[in-house]
């Protein structure tokens, strides 16, 4: 028997990676998520993190839904990028912009928490 | 009857018509291949999602609980319509298409004594709007400056409308787009966006998972429904580009076509008036030869 599922990642422009896969990991909104075969179905949403799949590529990602179900993982992202193809420049604003945001006084407690998630995401990938 | 001069006149500038929609009509047929990609390649991503709703619909078993983006709000009586058009003309009935459907459902909603409010995207369907409605247009978008349209302008309009229905400004929202079929069939469309209609056809899946939901049910639907909206309003620009592009070559083909055929129609013309007048000065050659 093999120990594979399914996965596949959609962003609204394209489908940006469908392939097999022994074990995932997710930056789900409440800590990491390890995705194995027949796992529980399960629907949550991520925060920003890496997404890696074991034996493939590593995803950048803000937000995204997950669903899980029949041995079939399904990620929607809008932000999903693939950190071989992510520029050091990119990482460089995004993460000044992230900042920026941080330091305003009117942000609520949710956005703090994600955007703390993903300035610590993107000094990870620099 | 033009003289010899006019008629050629006529037929360059006819001719030169016809070499403008001709090119036209290849750069709308290079564009509608792009256009008609990333129409296709965005459609899992919606219906995945309209996926994931439903079977987190099926699981809520409260309904007076359900967000107000799902259930409604229980009021029925200001609607608001998006109407999404394009920004640029000379693609045939694409945008008077889109026009005609969305002002037969204003004048439904205006008879049935509901209030009525409209945002147009793309200019050319505003232009239009505008002489009969311009009192119930709130908003006008246009990205005439983009060169294409990505997801960031349509989370400016799905936060926008969003925002909207949180203030209680509308009760119900429609989109008006053109559905590409074909490259000759496209069908304008009106859809509701809030609250989330969710189309449930016949064949229901037998295995409903019961799902794990992490954190709950309520705060995943919070952070999907406002996704929804915008990737529906996504869909529909999408679709409505690939719908330009493909109404915009056949509308080019025909003029390409009609344009031939007057350039046919005045050659034919040029030379019968041609030949007549040789005809006449002959005539005068040879009266004026007899008299002698």
């Amino acid at each position: 028997m093999s120990e594979e599922f399914k996965i596949e990642i959609i962003s609204p422009d394209q489908s940006v990676y469908s392939g097999k896969t022994e074990e995932a990991v997710l930056p789900c909104f409440e800590g990491q998520v390890t995705v194995l075969k027949d796992h529980i179905p399960l629907i949550t949403f991520l925060r920003p993190g890496i997404i890696e799949i074991e034996g493939s590529e590593k995803f950048y990602v803000e937000d995204g839904t997950v669903e899980f179900s029949d041995n079939n993982l399904l990620i929607l992202s809008a932000t999903v990028q693939s950190l071989k193809n992510i520029k050091t420049q990119e990482v460089g604003s995004m993460l000044r912009e992230a900042e920026q945001m941080l330091s305003k006084n009117q942000v609520s407690d949710k956005q703090r928490y994600i955007l703390n998630y993903k300035i610590e995401t993107l000094k990870q990938i620099n | 009857m033009p003289s010899l001069d006019d008629l050629k006149k006529r037929i360059k500038s006819v001719k030169s018509t016809q070499k403008i929609t001709k090119a036209m009509k290849m750069v709308a047929a290079a564009k509608l291949k792009k256009a008609q990609e990333s129409a296709e390649k965005g459609r899992p991503y919606s219906e995945k999602l309209q996926n994931i709703i439903l079977n987190l619909t099926k699981s809520i078993s409260d309904d007076s609980n359900a967000p107000k983006l799902l259930a409604g709000n229980g009021k029925d009586k200001v609607y608001l319509c998006v109407v999404i058009t394009a920004d640029r003309g000379l693609c045939g009935g694409f945008n008077s298409n889109i026009c005609k459907l969305a002002k037969k459902h204003f004048k439904n909603i205006l008879k049935e004594g509901k209030e009525l409010k409209i945002i147009t995207v793309g200019s050319k369907g505003h232009d239009q709007i505008k002489t009969d409605y311009s009192k119930y247009i709130i908003d006008k978008k246009s990205f005439k400056d983009k060169k294409k349209i990505s997801f960031k302008e349509a989370n400016e309009i799905g936060t926008k409308v969003i925002e909207l229905y949180e203030q209680e400004q509308f009760d119900k929202c429609f989109i008006f787009y053109n559905n590409f079929k074909n490259v000759i069939t496209q069908i304008p469309q009106a859809e509701q966006i809030i609250p989330t209609f969710i189309k449930k056809d016949g064949k229901t899946e037998d295995h409903i998972f019961s799902y794990d939901f992490e954190p709950d049910e309520d705060e995943i639907l919070d952070d999907l429904l406002p996704k929804n909206v915008t990737v529906q309003i996504f869909k529909a620009f999408l679709e409505n580009a690939a719908s330009e592009q493909g109404s915009r070559m056949t509308a080019m083909d025909n003029a390409t076509r009609n344009a031939g055929d007057l350039v046919d129609k005045l050659t034919i013309n040029y030379n019968r008036s041609r030949q007549a007048s040789i005809t006449k000065e002959l005539i005068e050659i040879i009266s004026g030869a007899e008299s002698l």
